[in-house]
């Protein structure tokens, strides 16, 4: 059922608001058991189009959206972002040995592909084996992840074994990654590049077509193996731009759209549907963070990033951005609200995070006075991406001039962004963490080395910070990992090589006949659409 | 005619072939890496080797006068090469966008000669009365207003006034007209408007000139109607250059519908080509040039043609 949580929304807007509140109160109030409706066509909206159709090559929610109904994982995450959990999706049951170095897996038994075969061990082998080892002319993004895997056993059709080299925290994230499609290990040996070919899956939905820059679409597959799921007869995912979903959900070409809207969308969206619409607002395990090029002075001074991160007012910012864009929550390294992030207690005493502004905004220009540069010029580069993008970084040069520091804008086109970030041609640059699941090796990765990690843009030589990704990353002892995670969030935000601005709020708003779908906190998971099911 | 019509047609192989090769190095010299948009512009945790790999996958690691080789060869025999953002064909990617940006353009076309040719000539058979004023003030209104804003107006209307949008999706005319006509008559309008506003201003002027001509005055003096000395002898003296704006602006409209595809939410060839360019898909961006080359050699080569037919004095060779 979905939940939500009353919403003090205030907008300039009162019939607007008053349709907010209604909408988000409804939520709360305790949710009548709805008996699931089987049948009709989910129309949504994706507002990107997807390079590829191969799940183990890709990295775009634009695949994720249309694709992932085909296809079946390991594992999955269930549940919404209060209460999401690991839970076996391909695997009946697993388990992970005490020391960490292995992992059993039992799966279903019915489970068959599109088209009629058996999924057995072998089809997870084979699959698992494409992602550690692609064969020649197969890209696998996530490699590196899978590289403590050392070798995956299949004692009979339906157990799978991974015996891993060392210990790797994340692992049981990666068995549940969206991405980690099992794919039928007789195509893959015939081709290896069958998967961007053609769309054979064992998921809730079966293929039909998919028409470029237009319209994916996927029907029931009536051998699914969980009884009575999917409750839908198929979905239609309409590609789309981003800015008209507004009025395309409000028009009835499609019921949702699944990457998250801005404020003054839902404001528009929920005045134009009125009582037909459902507000589901919550947090997103997305974040802007300004980087700073400490190969370049005076960027190598701690005492220059720290006060450049202490200028900014996050707490007032957050009450104020939300308004207008989708930058909510003042965090770390890691969402708010995820259990090993900093309690706000210890992150109010360090550099930024300060609450009173006034008396952070004296110390930074002190720092920077004794760094000697107190009349600082900067170069922010931003990429031309609207939301949050943009007013992130007019937010951030609105907070500089503050304490008299001066800073150019320089938007650039996604490529020409990526282009400057890896040729170090910024003194600033508006980055973001943007990742399926909360996991300190996934979002500490943009604070490394650039030894360590090819996500790193800071280029420092901090290599303490690498030392504690590593120590974390092989410790499965939560309380212990815990507290090496806090460490490592402490010493990166002293050190602001890079700095968390604002974590973003996923607003997404749906036709209020569509249910059964869950905010997970990113835009990546959850959206197999087994669950899904319209009220009409 | 025929000879001219070979001709011309020969000529466009040379042209295009110039196109092709300043294509290929001009786009290449701008900067930014299609690999690395694919791949990390989601905050993925992709790693350098993996970059590298897929460059090697799409050939973008072997030196440029290899790729060039490769790429003419490749267009020598009809093969536009492989979009390197999705891996599909080019002739592919631009074969499903190219019959909707074909026929807006037709209906925008079609619109606007319906409306452009009698408009412009009764601005100018009643110049400076009500009815030219009317119509001028139409005609600026067309220039004035972008076909991108006016389509928004479009949309926000329909929403307001039957809280009802087209369905996307483009449907084939032959398939289902109705579907087909509902979702493209309102870019075919917002981009017509302004098209017939050009057309409807060369109409009159072009008029007005040929009405000052002697063989007017002498058709008049020799007691013809006014309507038969408009419609036999001025309005084909006056269509030339209205046949030439046509044609430029049908061709231009075939690339450039770029934000009229947006707001329509229409897959067609502009939005094509600016996904294609904010991506850095050269080999996209190669094809997409080159089809909106042609189709320009092309329209010129059909309004040559229709001068002949317009003026038999002018003769073709």
């Amino acid at each position: 059922m979905t939940r939500g949580v009353c919403f003090l929304v205030s907008t300039r807007n009162n019939r607007t608001a008053l349709a907010l509140m209604a909408a988000t109160c409804l939520l709360t109030a305790p949710a009548i058991a709805q008996e699931p409706k089987k049948g009709g066509t989910l129309n949504f909206a994706v507002v990107a189009e997807p390079p590829g159709i191969d799940c183990h090559g890709v990295t775009t929610f634009a695949f994720a959206h249309p694709g992932r109904p085909h296809y079946s994982t390991l594992l999955k995450f269930a549940g919404d972002h209060s209460n999401l959990k690991i839970t076996g999706d391909l695997a009946e049951s697993f388990e992970q040995a005490k020391d960490g170095l292995t992992y059993t897996f039992k799966l279903h038994k019915n489970v068959t592909f599109h088209d009629g075969a058996p999924m057995t061990s072998a089809d997870v082998k084979a699959s698992y084996d494409r992602i550690i080892n692609p064969p020649a002319g197969v890209i696998s993004v996530r490699k590196a992840l899978h590289e403590d895997i050392r070798e995956i056993e299949t004692p009979d059709d339906y157990t799978v074994v991974f015996k891993m080299k060392a210990v790797n925290a994340s692992m049981l994230t990666h068995f549940a990654s969206p991405w980690n499609c099992i794919y039928r290990a007789a195509k893959l040996k015939e081709d290896p590049q069958f998967p961007s070919k053609t769309v054979l899956g064992t998921g809730a939905f079966q293929f039909v077509e998919y028409k470029k820059g237009e319209v994916w679409i996927g029907k029931r597959y009536d051998g699914y193996f969980r009884p009575g799921r999917p409750y839908l007869d198929g979905f239609r995912a309409l590609f789309v731009k981003s800015n008209a979903v507004a009025t395309g959900i409000i028009g009835g070409q499609f019921d949702a759209e699944f990457r998250g809207r801005t404020p003054k969308e839902r404001d528009q969206i929920m005045e134009g549907l009125k009582d037909k619409a459902t507000l589901i607002q919550g947090p997103w395990i997305s974040s802007l963070l300004f980087t700073f090029n400490n190969s370049r002075k005076p960027f190598d001074d701690v005492r220059v990033r720290q006060a450049l991160s202490m200028a900014v007012d996050r707490w007032g910012g957050a009450q104020n951005m939300s308004k207008i864009t989708m930058l909510k929550y003042v965090g770390g390294l890691t969402r708010p609200g995820y259990e090993y992030n900093l309690p706000e207690d210890e992150l109010v005493k360090l550099p930024g995070y300060g609450r009173d502004i006034e008396k952070s905004r004296d110390e930074a220009k002190r720092l920077l006075k004794e760094a000697g540069v107190s009349n600082l010029k900067i170069k922010l580069v931003n990429r031309n991406v609207g939301e949050p993008y943009i007013p992130g970084g007019i937010f951030l040069i609105d907070q500089w001039r503050r304490i008299g520091v001066e800073t150019e804008h320089s938007v650039l086109e996604t490529k020409l962004f990526f282009d400057a970030m890896s040729a170090g041609n910024f003194d600033v640059l508006m980055e973001f963490i943007s990742d399926f699941a909360d996991d300190p090796s996934a979002q500490f990765d943009k604070f490394l080395t650039a030894e360590k990690s090819s996500q790193a843009a800071s280029r420092h030589q901090d290599k303490r910070l690498d030392e504690l990704f590593d120590k974390q990353a092989r410790t499965i002892d939560v309380v212990e990992r815990k507290k090496l995670t806090q460490q490592f969030e402490k010493l990166a935000i002293t050190q602001s090589y890079s700095a968390s601005l604002l974590w973003w709020e996923r607003i997404i708003v749906l036709n209020k006949k569509v249910k059964g779908w869950e905010n997970q906190a990113n835009h990546f998971t959850g959206q197999d659409l087994t669950d899904v099911w319209l009220d009409e | 005619m025929l000879g001219f019509i070979i001709r011309r047609l020969l000529l466009v192989i040379p042209t295009l072939l110039g196109v092709a090769v300043a294509v290929f190095f001009l786009i290449r010299v701008m900067p930014g890496d299609v690999v690395v948009v694919k791949l990390r512009a989601d905050g993925a945790q992709v790693t350098e080797e993996t970059i590298q790999a897929e460059r090697k996958r799409l050939g973008l690691d072997k030196p440029m006068i290899v790729q060039f080789k490769d790429y003419m060869v490749g267009l020598v025999t009809g093969d536009l090469g492989k979009s390197l953002w999705t891996g599909e064909s080019v002739a592919k990617e631009i074969a499903v966008r190219f019959p909707v940006s074909l026929q807006v353009s037709i209906m925008a076309s079609l619109i606007a000669v319906f409306i452009a040719v009698p408009l412009g000539t009764l601005s100018a058979v009643y110049r400076d009365t009500w009815i030219d004023n009317v119509i001028r003030v139409m005609a600026v209104s067309g220039l004035a207003i972008p076909g991108f804003w006016l389509g928004m107006l479009i949309i926000l209307g329909l929403l307001a006034f039957f809280n009802w949008l087209p369905k996307i999706g483009y449907v084939s005319i032959f398939e289902d007209p109705v579907t087909n006509l509902s979702a493209l008559i309102w870019p075919a309008l917002s981009v017509g408007f302004r098209y017939a506003a050009v057309v409807t201003r060369m109409m009159r002027s072009a008029l007005l000139e040929v009405m000052r001509e002697d063989y007017i005055r002498t058709a008049r003096a020799k007691g013809v109607y006014q309507s038969l000395v408009i419609r036999r002898h001025a309005i084909r003296n006056a269509l030339l250059p209205v046949v030439t704006v046509i044609g430029l602006e049908f061709a231009f409209l075939i690339g450039g519908l770029v934000v009229t595809e947006q707001v329509f939410n229409l897959n067609g060839i502009g939005k094509l080509f600016v996904d294609a360019s904010t991506r850095g898909d050269f080999t996209l961006i190669q094809g997409l040039v080159l089809l909106i080359a042609a189709i320009f050699v092309l329209v010129n080569l059909i309004v040559d043609v229709l001068y002949a037919f317009l003026d038999p004095r002018i003769r073709l060779n």
